[in-house]
């Protein structure tokens, strides 16, 4: 519903079903056995992270914790590990949303990586802790992939909020 | 719906803080993981999420398999028989042994009888097909297709047509997790079948696996093939499970290290066996054993015997 420093364009309000939905379709691309691919970004992180940037009050923390569980089940991994990340990343990406917004796309992106980034090592952070092996660099490409990912993400999943181009100009909002 | 009547941001109400909230969240998370790796205590909860989760990852898996079926589909003609041809004549020139088998088993089997000597188990399982390999970086894992509805138990190994893959580690209402025998510290008791010696072999968690704590002078060598030791009470004897690749002794050091990889195609995709879970093994002999006492003699013979029987 924030219309960006850059556009012009002023966004319809979200529809709630069409959040849960994009979730979903992220668990979803998660779970396809391309997930093993080198690079593959997590697509549930990128999605929680745009939708806690855009609905902070909508998508929160709760959304992110349950998201974890389910990938943590999906994935069998340790119980909590992807809870902690996720929760996490909701976290800041909506204390900081105020401020994302105001920079165009390809700058948000950039500011976007970190906390991706931070996603991935915590993860490792965790599992090495209690004695898992270090799963290579590769491991952390991911979060790269997906902050070339961010604008086009952006531009699917802002797609049900744009107006049409020609307006009534009975009706100018 | 237009922009007009969507509810105005609450200026007041907006729940807890979200710094609080974080906390809150954290702490949980943090409960969970420390839990669910040291007392293992929430499989209930993993099984019900599995219960929701299990169907979509096995649809999300379809595209990929439905792949493969085409590839093999499309794989020819020729191809296949040189393949069926292939493995008429490895039946053939495992036949001469095959055949005599089940004779050479029952006569075991009367010989141990005759000694008195517990007699070997039989191994029996089901077969079941592997879906998909676990998504978790850290640890090799694979998901088969049969779990609780089959009677599978956490504990119960499975082999290839090779050798050992690995150990069922959690059940699920309709599939199993598999830990790998390459996973990092997943260990199996063997036995080097030139020598006899017995040892514990290790996974590195890179797909190879390393035989640990043999003395730096032990005997060892490049090309030994290590099989199931059964002293463990969860692999049977004598399932081949690796073959030593690389040896480094260094005086430095008090144990040589040795590199072995899995006989069985343990990254591979396709079926494996779940073998049956082992009866359970004679009572271990108490710590101090009186010498006078009855039954702690008694207790402290079978397993002595039985491993006598199984190092010849």
């Amino acid at each position: 519903m924030q219309p960006t420093f850059s556009s012009s364009r002023i966004l319809q309000p979200v529809r709630p079903w069409f959040i849960f939905f994009s979730l979903i379709m992220a668990a979803l691309l998660n779970f396809l056995p391309t997930a093993q691919w080198v690079g593959m970004p997590d697509w549930v992180a990128l999605v929680l992270c745009f939708w806690s940037v855009r609905e902070f009050r909508r998508v929160g923390m709760g959304w992110a914790f349950m998201l974890g569980l389910l990938m943590d089940v999906a994935d069998g991994s340790v119980l909590g590990q992807h809870c902690f990340a996720y929760v996490l990343l909701a976290y800041v990406s909506a204390a900081l949303s105020r401020r994302f917004l105001w920079f165009p796309l390809a700058q948000q992106a950039l500011q976007v990586m970190p906390l991706l980034l931070a996603t991935q090592v915590v993860q490792v952070l965790m599992r090495m802790a209690v004695g898992a092996e270090f799963p290579g660099w590769d491991f952390f490409i991911s979060p790269f992939v997906a902050t070339l990912l961010w604008i086009p993400a952006t531009f699917i999943l802002l797609l049900p909020q744009y107006r049409p181009e020609e307006q009534d100009p009975d009706r100018p909002i | 719906m237009a922009g007009i009547n969507h509810a105005p941001p609450p200026f007041f109400k907006q729940g807890p803080a979200p710094l609080a909230l974080l906390i809150f969240y954290i702490a949980i998370s943090l409960a969970l993981f420390v839990v669910d790796l040291r007392f293992r205590s929430l499989e209930l909860l993993r099984q019900s999420v599995a219960l929701i989760v299990d169907p979509v990852q096995r649809i999300a898996q379809t595209p990929g398999s439905l792949v493969d079926h085409a590839a093999t589909y499309l794989q020819g003609l020729h191809n296949l028989q040189q393949e069926n041809s292939q493995l008429k004549h490895a039946q053939l020139n495992t036949a001469p042994n095959l055949q005599r088998l089940a004779q050479l088993e029952a006569e075991n089997e009367r010989l141990r009888k005759l000694l008195s000597v517990n007699e070997r188990e039989k191994a029996n399982g089901q077969v079941a097909q592997i879906l998909y390999t676990a998504r978790d970086p850290f640890s090799r894992k694979v998901i088969v297709d049969k779990g609780q509805q089959s009677g599978i138990v956490a504990g119960q190994p499975a082999i290839d047509e090779t050798g050992v893959v690995g150990q069922v580690t959690r059940v699920f209402p309709f599939s199993a997790e598999i830990t790998l025998i390459t996973d990092k510290d997943q260990a199996v008791p063997v036995q080097i079948v030139r020598s006899g010696q017995r040892s514990v072999v290790f996974g590195l968690g890179n797909g190879q696996l390393e035989l640990r704590y043999m003395p730096a002078n032990a005997d060892v060598q490049v090309g030994d093939i290590l099989v199931t030791s059964g002293l463990d009470g969860v692999y049977l004897p004598g399932f081949p499970v690796a073959k030593v690749v690389n040896i480094e002794r260094d005086s430095a050091y008090s144990f040589a290290r040795i590199f072995c990889v899995p006989v069985a195609g343990v990254e591979n995709f396709g079926e494996i066996m779940v073998l049956n879970p082992r009866l359970p093994l004679p009572e271990a002999p108490p710590e101090s054993v009186g010498r006078g006492s009855d039954s702690g003699e008694k207790n402290g013979q079978r397993p002595k015997k039985k491993r006598a029987a199984k190092g010849n």
